[in-house]
């Protein structure tokens, strides 16, 4: 690709879907807020713990003005805000520690394990769509596309605890969980990688029915097209043919499509961090939601939305550049 | 020339008759797996009249065997009992919230497509709003502030699930109001209400249902994760998530039985029902064959 990028309308369309976001993101805050305010959940219990079962009413008090929990929730909820946006998200009750500590902590250990993933099913995805694509309808296609739906309605978490069950326990292979050794009291990056093994390939294999299906429809069409006709009775190589004209116009636009799919991965990351207690975001979220740590939950889920925004506008912008007739209007 | 051309590339798709005769075979095979989950899950409990709960401390986690086909958990209770059960009530919490969130997302979609403009756009904003928060973790959130209970669980569930039936209705709705017999209504001087009711609505109730039938299993499998993460169904009320959540010690003391057979349970139901709508789909619209090929 010898052409300039479009750099303004690129800058154009990201500045607008920017400020398409602030109301969201707003309306998501303000949407926590209420329902945690119509719920029966108690802050302050939640606070105070056992303690609470025997403190006195004024102690309570006490505690339920300390927090800032004895006023109306839009007032609570706008507090948070103004607090959010100097960066201070409030104190995670389950951690003990602040929640920006909580994200700086695990939000790398996540990417790590999204991006295996997504490199797995990538690889996956590519060589099975291909071989698929090339002869729709014949055996290999219709044996890996079963399999694909059967691991559409397989549960992540499932799929997770038989990995276990089969390389950590049957062949003792790979560990089953966390990040280390539980002996060990530094991470070391061999220790990792042994770890990240199972996660990564059960959140992989969880994202690659879409991919597969995706690439074998794209490299199938492609193959029927003209430019791969022309190629063929111009005489080249079958294997010219895949990589240069089918793969190229079958797989750019798929490829293209990851950013969107945000919001399956953190699906499958919730349940197979938790499955693997791989120290990560998710497993944090489930961990929060279990112990009704509110701060750390509110922040969470306004973080994955950004997320699932910020990953729709990356999509966007490679889906105008890798077919130019979509443009950057969006 | 074309033809030719075509006919001595190899991928051509396969004739015609060979495609029915599969597509006869994925009908008949889905149809008897659901007959088959629907009739053990409504005749199993009152016919069997055994406790699914039924202690036995003599038998637990036995493999599978002619006794106990699959086996049993780590209390000795009869694991194909205890699925069967399992899937009754995944069944039901899904059942249940589908009907709920059918009738949300057919309301707001046809709010938003029948009275157009302001409302519409507005609406569309936070259907697009929903469906920016991941779906896992908006019931995941919700739970979390309403547990415990079966309740909060149908409610999140119910929640996270309307979006798309809002879209269908809507865009439904939008392409049946410019169609003659709604101008014919109109000038006929009718009611905006009563073209709604008479004319619109019973015009996109099958899509509707075929969402709708569509979500059941996509429902369970939302209500089973937050089970499994100890999030939704109280343990007596134990739902195939509820199963694979308590097998979890006995599957690292290496006994694969109690978490293979309830996630079995999940899947069957889920590819059975996806079969079926895939026919259903290419009768609709018989020009763009579904891809599915089970």
């Amino acid at each position: 690709m010898s052409r300039r990028l479009p750099w303004a309308a690129m800058a154009r369309m990201t500045g607008r879907r920017t400020l398409a976001a602030v109301p969201v993101l707003l309306g998501v805050t303000l949407a926590v807020f209420a329902v945690a305010a119509a719920s029966p959940f108690d802050p302050v219990k939640a606070y105070a713990g056992t303690a609470g079962l025997t403190a006195s009413q004024e102690n309570l008090d006490q505690l339920r003005a300390n927090l800032g929990v004895d006023r109306p929730w839009p007032a609570q909820w706008w507090d948070w805000l103004t607090r959010a946006l100097q960066g201070d998200l409030g104190d995670s009750g389950v951690m003990r520690q602040p929640v920006a500590d909580v994200v700086a902590e695990r939000l790398g250990w996540s990417a790590l394990l999204a991006a295996t993933a997504f490199l797995v099913a990538i690889a996956l995805g590519t060589g099975l769509g291909v071989l698929a694509g090339r002869r729709r309808g014949g055996l290999l296609d219709r044996a890996v596309s079963s399999l694909a739906y059967t691991l559409e309605a397989a549960p992540a978490f499932w799929l997770g605890l038989l990995a276990v069950w089969f390389f950590a326990l049957k062949l003792g292979a790979l560990p089953a969980g966390g990040l280390t050794d539980t002996a060990s009291d530094t991470v070391t990056a061999g220790q990792v990688a042994t770890h990240l093994v199972l996660p990564a390939l059960v959140l992989g294999i969880s994202q690659l029915p879409w991919f597969f299906l995706y690439v074998r429809q794209g490299v199938g069409d492609a193959l029927e097209e003209d430019p791969v006709r022309g190629a063929r009775a111009r005489g080249l190589s079958e294997r010219t043919v895949l990589t240069g004209h089918a793969l190229r116009s079958g797989l750019l636009p798929v490829l293209t499509l990851v950013g969107s799919r945000v919001p399956e991965l953190i699906t499958g990351a919730l349940l197979v961090e938790t499955v693997f207690s791989w120290p990560g975001i998710a497993a944090a979220t489930v961990q929060a939601a279990v112990s009704a740590d509110f701060p750390l939950l509110a922040a969470l889920t306004v973080l994955a939305t950004a997320a699932v925004l910020l990953g729709n506008l990356l999509s966007d912008l490679l889906y105008g550049l890798a077919d130019p007739r979509v443009g950057f209007d969006g | 020339m074309a033809d030719t051309l075509r006919t001595t590339t190899r991928r051509r798709p396969r004739t015609a008759a060979p495609a029915d005769a599969t597509r006869r075979i994925r009908l008949w095979t889905s149809a008897l797996v659901l007959g088959a989950v629907v009739l053990a899950v409504l005749l199993v409990p009152p016919l069997v009249r055994l406790d699914e709960q039924a202690v036995d401390l003599t038998r637990k986690l036995l493999p599978p065997s002619w006794d106990h086909p699959f086996g049993t958990d780590d209390v000795g209770r009869d694991l194909l009992l205890r699925c069967v059960y399992g899937l009754r009530v995944s069944l039901l919490v899904g059942l249940v919230a589908a009907l709920a969130a059918t009738v949300i997302g057919t309301a707001v979609g046809a709010a938003a497509g029948a009275l157009g403009g302001r409302v519409d756009r507005f609406v569309m904003r936070i259907v697009d709003a929903f469906a920016s928060v991941p779906h896992l973790l908006l019931g995941i959130f919700v739970v979390a502030m309403f547990r415990p209970g079966v309740w909060p669980v149908v409610v999140s569930v119910a929640l996270t699930h309307w979006l798309s039936t809002a879209r269908i209705v809507r865009s439904e709705l939008l392409s049946l109001r410019s169609r003659p017999f709604v101008d014919a209504a109109v000038s006929g001087g009718a009611s905006r209400w009563r073209i709604a009711v008479r004319h619109l609505l019973p015009a996109v109730l099958p899509q509707a249902g075929l969402a709708a039938v569509l979500m059941v299993p996509h429902a369970m499998w939302h209500e089973s994760a937050l089970s499994f993460l100890g999030l939704g169904l109280p343990s007596h009320q134990a739902s195939l998530g509820n199963l694979v959540q308590g097998a979890r010690s006995s599957l690292l003391a290496g006994d694969w039985w109690p978490t293979l057979f309830p996630g079995l349970f999940l899947i069957v139901p889920t590819l059975a029902v996806a079969g079926l709508a895939g026919v259903w789909r290419d009768r609709l619209n018989p020009r763009r064959r579904s891809e599915l090929m089970l």
